[in-house]
């Protein structure tokens, strides 16, 4: 295996709705803010991967229009994926290990605010006999929700606690969308937004874009003074059909985990991409995480959701962690599919 | 066997209807906002100068972001290459045949795709020089169809030099 390391991150703000810009000027900026962290140019990357989705952009191709922010020349190696560019720095992280490339960019970008977000996601369910019957994205959720709660899997106080933690890691994370000091019992006494779920379990929509550069142990040391070296990633999938799994764990964390090499240390610092408070207790379970880690100082998916971007964001604020100094070993989660249907988990190490 | 209750379901009609508020963008709607006045704008890439027609957030050859005034351009051109169309297609309502062209505009360095009127289709050719016939001034809007479409100039050809890149 090759050592290959995040050199570098950037991120936009997470808005509720960009009124005036559109996906690629979202971009824009976010991709200059890696090149003036990095000093990276076109002429080092070798292979470019985005991660978007044209059901969020209501055309067809749309993830082409986001290469005028990446600069068509000279010419490289492209690739898209329809999903979270957490897939994306997967896809890219291959290219580096099959020694085709040292030097990759990875983005991820999405404007979920231009449609009905929920409803939209109906779209990726079992296209015969669940999505013909339009369930939202909350409303699919809230069933999961109340398996574990009726199962016995966990408690709303507890869902209502990690809503809490988040937002209050979010204060310090200047990209956050919901920040702020709430409390468990005044969660608790607000009305249901879905049964079971509350307004505070959910992560917001969000507008946004965010990018990573990757580089192997040969030009890492040009872009970062101390890389963030991906010591394990995996993704696994579970069946579509929501009646075949067992909702009330993730599985395929747990697999995702033991072969990413989770258990191999301590681990100071956890970034989640799930949605739902219930989820992120669902995937710290998964990953095994113990008292010692801090989970989320960004404030997770809660805090910020652009989607097909909120990933990817988890690598680069783990990663982040690790390049200034604050943590030693990290690992990074994202999702995707209905009720944590697919999960990436990304250890890295200082 | 026949009871309908019981025939195999063949067709299952599901029909997908989503709506979006689409916005075109702070480059485009500056595009926009100009041709609706009869202006047309382009950007100028900061790393080479070249212009860009219309107006867009960044040089898709750089990748950098165009942060600069735009660049307004006249509405004549050369006309670079073309097409002869004698086939219909649903989507474009216009009479055959036409002449679909791509135009430099004087100042760009990108194309334009629209059509030629006012001209014979036997005279037709490469380098032409041409100028935008407008609508009338009253019915202007936030379109590119504000040009109903180019008209020869009289005027002598452009060297094949100066449109080469752009064919």
């Amino acid at each position: 295996m090759r050592d290959v390391a995040v050199v570098g991150f950037s991120q936009s703000v997470s808005l509720r709705r960009e009124r005036n810009r559109n996906e690629v000027e979202i971009l824009i900026p976010v991709l200059q803010e890696l090149r003036e962290a990095t000093g990276y140019t076109n002429e080092d990357l070798e292979f470019v991967c985005s991660g978007s989705s044209d059901y969020l952009a209501g055309q067809a191709f749309a993830f082409v229009a986001g290469l005028d922010a990446v600069g068509a020349w000279p010419p490289v190696c492209e690739s898209h994926v329809e999903m979270d560019g957490a897939w994306a720095l997967y896809e890219a992280w291959v290219k580096i290990q099959m020694g085709y490339a040292d030097v990759a960019l990875v983005y991820g970008f999405g404007k979920p605010s231009m449609g009905d977000l929920p409803i939209t996601m109906a779209l990726q369910l079992d296209p015969y006999t669940v999505m013909p019957l339009w369930p939202d994205a909350i409303s699919v959720a809230a069933l999961q929700a109340r398996l574990c709660l009726d199962g016995g899997v966990m408690t709303d106080r507890q869902m209502a606690e990690a809503a809490v933690r988040d937002r209050a890691h979010a204060k310090s994370n200047p990209h956050a969308q919901v920040a702020g000091d709430f409390d468990v019992e005044g969660i608790l006494s607000e009305p249901y937004l879905v049964s079971p779920l509350r307004k505070h379990d959910c992560s917001p929509i969000s507008d946004g874009a965010s990018a990573v550069l990757l580089a192997s142990s040969n030009r890492a040391g040009d872009f970062s003074k101390r890389p963030a070296w991906i010591r394990g990633i995996e993704h696994i999938c579970e069946p579509q059909d929501l009646g075949v799994r067992d909702l009330t764990r993730s599985r395929s964390t747990e697999i995702a985990a033991e072969k990413a090499g989770v258990g191999a240390g301590r681990i100071d610092v956890a970034e989640l991409s799930a949605p739902f408070s219930h989820q992120e207790i669902l995937v710290e379970r998964g990953l095994g995480l113990g008292a010692d880690t801090t989970v989320n100082p960004s404030g997770g998916a809660l805090a910020g959701n652009p989607l097909m971007a909120v990933g990817l964001a988890r690598i680069g604020e783990a990663a982040a962690r690790i390049t200034n100094g604050e943590a030693e070993r990290a690992v990074a989660h994202a999702t995707s599919g209905p009720c944590l249907q697919q999960n990436l988990v990304c250890v890295l190490e200082g | 066997m026949s009871d309908e209750a019981t025939e195999d379901l063949r067709v299952l009609r599901m029909p997908v209807e989503l709506d979006y508020t689409y916005s075109a963008g702070r480059s485009a709607s500056r595009f926009l906002r100009a041709i609706q006045e009869g202006k047309l704008l382009g950007q100028r890439c900061p790393v080479d100068g070249k212009v860009y027609f219309p107006t867009r957030g960044a040089c898709p050859q750089h990748g950098m972001p165009i942060d600069g005034e735009p660049v307004e351009l006249p509405d004549t051109g050369t006309l670079v290459t073309y097409s002869i169309v004698r086939v219909p297609s649903a989507n474009i309502p216009l009479e055959l045949p036409y002449v679909a062209v791509q135009v430099l505009l004087d100042g760009a360095d990108t194309v334009m795709m629209h059509v030629l009127g006012e001209c014979d289709l036997e005279t037709v050719h490469m380098g032409m020089r041409v100028r935008a016939k407008w609508k009338p001034k009253e019915e202007w809007s936030t379109s590119v169809a504000n040009i109903l479409y180019f008209v020869p100039l009289d005027e002598p050809d452009a060297a094949y030099d100066s449109y080469k890149e752009h064919i």
